[in-house]
């Protein structure tokens, strides 16, 4: 009930605890631009769909949300304070990168995939996290014995340790079963009506997008279109003009 | 040229010494392994030499000129690799050839320079003093106390540099951290097993280990049974039929690698090692 009004209120752009507020964010690699005065926040609560292309700047902005990608022009606030001061944000922020490459014969098992870590990790934090993405019961296996679908909930497991208050997934469903999409978008779900964490979440699957989040942001270099998930899929011209940019982007880059 | 074998005198010394390095060079080596860097031991041992012969040259004691030159230049060479995108084994390759080619020249440089000498820190020696036994143990406890310590971010680093990254590691340091810690091993390993050989001790336990275990917690303990159980065995041998102590170790090291595919490859025992996964 306090979500849906949460929602509510949201969905009207008052964002009221921001977590992530960017500002005129602009990367250049080599004199040609990634990413060209973006601009948006995502608040409390959010699930927020980044759509777009491949090249894009989806993979790019998150880099740089992350700190792994430092040379850019702009701002990147998390929890209010610019993220070139301190890295201690990173505490509180989940990172599921995209397709997980495992070597195979990586001798880990999943529990201590899940402690390794910056800060020690507990292990009834373990247990609960992988609880969540039910793996529990794999809890010993090697991690290299696992599915690419089974690694990737592991890893949203590992993003959920340190309790985030975000969740940044990088196209995380590439290559990825439909069984084990299924119980993915099941499992953000839950993360995010349940426990109230925000996401932030790039995907070419727009029916997916559509479903799961509650706002959109559509990137091309450019930031074309931030707002209500709503709005964005019920406005014929919008996404006809999403689908003959991501037409132009296949052909260039092929 | 003279390979020593362990004497009876000296066997306690040996022991203890080996013990110590067993467990280092296992434990480093692992991460070491899981990098794919496996042959960094042995490059960091090349440019060590070419500090020991530079050491010997000026008279001064050539392990601390060795465990400078081996560090600055891995650290450095590390540096360039990130700077300019140079592969890893091309990185081991320049090491290696550099720090060879160097102690070479400046032996060939030395007329008063005993042969001796340059063959103890190339194939080891079987004479251990008390000082250097108590060097070996306070280096050794000092490192495998670092690594405690560290292991889990070096871990997280070492399965996945980008979400280790993410997370708020410091991957670079870690690198740097690895580098030295392996640098030092190398500096304290090299009087026993020698430039030539030092890496199998890196190597082989780790191999041989990851046929077996299923996590890293079992592999680390694993690796460090075999490197114990080579380094005894190899002593022990060296002694019983007077030949060289470090070729044995590493002989025992090698016939345990060829043991444990055997019975992996028999089926005898079932986990999920690297055998298991070609099944």
């Amino acid at each position: 009930m306090l979500l849906t009004f949460y929602r509510f209120i949201n969905n009207l752009g008052v964002n009221f605890i921001m977590i992530v507020d960017i500002k005129k964010l602009s990367v250049d690699y080599s004199g040609i631009k990634a990413l060209d005065d973006i601009s948006f926040g995502i608040a409390k609560g959010d699930f927020l769909g980044i759509i777009g292309p491949n090249g894009a700047g989806k993979s790019t902005l998150f880099r740089c949300m992350l700190g792994l990608h430092t040379q850019y022009d702009g701002t990147i606030k998390f929890f209010d304070q610019d993220i070139r001061d301190s890295r201690k944000y990173l505490s509180q922020v989940g990172f599921v990168p995209q397709k997980p490459v495992v070597d195979r014969n990586f001798p880990a098992t999943i529990r201590e995939v899940l402690s390794m870590s910056q800060n020690s990790s507990d292990p009834k934090k373990v247990d609960e996290a992988l609880q969540k993405v039910w793996m529990h019961e794999l809890a010993d296996r090697r991690i290299g014995d696992l599915s690419v679908g089974q690694q990737q909930r592991v890893f949203i497991a590992k993003a959920l340790v340190n309790s985030p208050k975000i969740l940044v997934l990088d196209e995380p469903i590439t290559g990825i079963d439909q069984y084990n999409q299924d119980l993915f978008f099941q499992i953000l779900g839950e993360l995010n009506t349940k426990e109230k964490i925000s996401i932030i979440w790039s995907s070419h699957d727009l029916d997916a997008v559509e479903r799961l989040a509650n706002k959109v942001a559509c990137l091309n270099q450019t930031l074309f279109f931030h707002g209500v998930s709503k709005d964005f899929f019920s406005d014929d011209e919008m996404l006809k003009k999403y689908s003959e940019t991501s037409m132009q982007m296949h052909m260039h880059h092929h | 040229m003279t390979f020593e074998a362990v004497s009876y005198e000296s066997i306690p010394h040996v022991l203890v010494s080996g013990i110590a390095i067993s467990l280092l060079c296992s434990a480093v080596g692992l991460f070491l392994v899981l990098r794919k860097f496996s042959l960094f031991g042995d490059a960091l041992a090349h440019s060590a030499f070419g500090g020991v012969a530079f050491g010997l040259f000026i008279g001064i004691y050539p392990l601390w000129i060795a465990c400078a030159v081996a560090i600055l230049s891995a650290l450095g060479l590390t540096k360039i690799r990130q700077k300019f995108d140079i592969s890893s084994d091309a990185i081991v390759a320049i090491l290696l050839a550099t720090g060879l080619g160097a102690g070479i020249i400046l032996v060939s440089m030395s007329d008063d320079l005993e042969i001796h000498d340059i063959e103890e820190f190339l194939f080891g020696s079987a004479i251990i003093d008390t000082q250097n036994v108590i060097t070996i143990l306070a280096m050794a406890g000092a490192i495998l106390a670092i690594l405690f310590f560290t292991y889990k971010k070096l871990l997280y680093s070492t399965f996945s540099e980008e979400q280790a990254k993410a997370s708020g590691i410091s991957v670079d340091k870690m690198s740097y951290l690895l580098i030295t810690i392996a640098g030092v091993t190398v500096i304290i390993s090299m009087q026993m097993v020698g430039v030539l050989l030092i890496s199998a001790l890196f190597v082989l336990p780790n191999v041989s280990a990851m046929l077996y275990a299923r996590s890293f917690k079992q592999t680390m303990m694993l690796s460090m049974c075999f490197a114990v159980s080579a380094t005894v065995s190899g002593i022990f041998i060296s002694y019983q039929f007077d030949i060289a102590q470090s070729g044995c170790i590493v002989l025992v090291a090698a016939a345990i690698f060829i043991g444990s595919l055997v019975v992996k490859g028999s089926g005898l025992v079932k986990t999920t090692g690297i055998l298991a996964k070609r099944a």
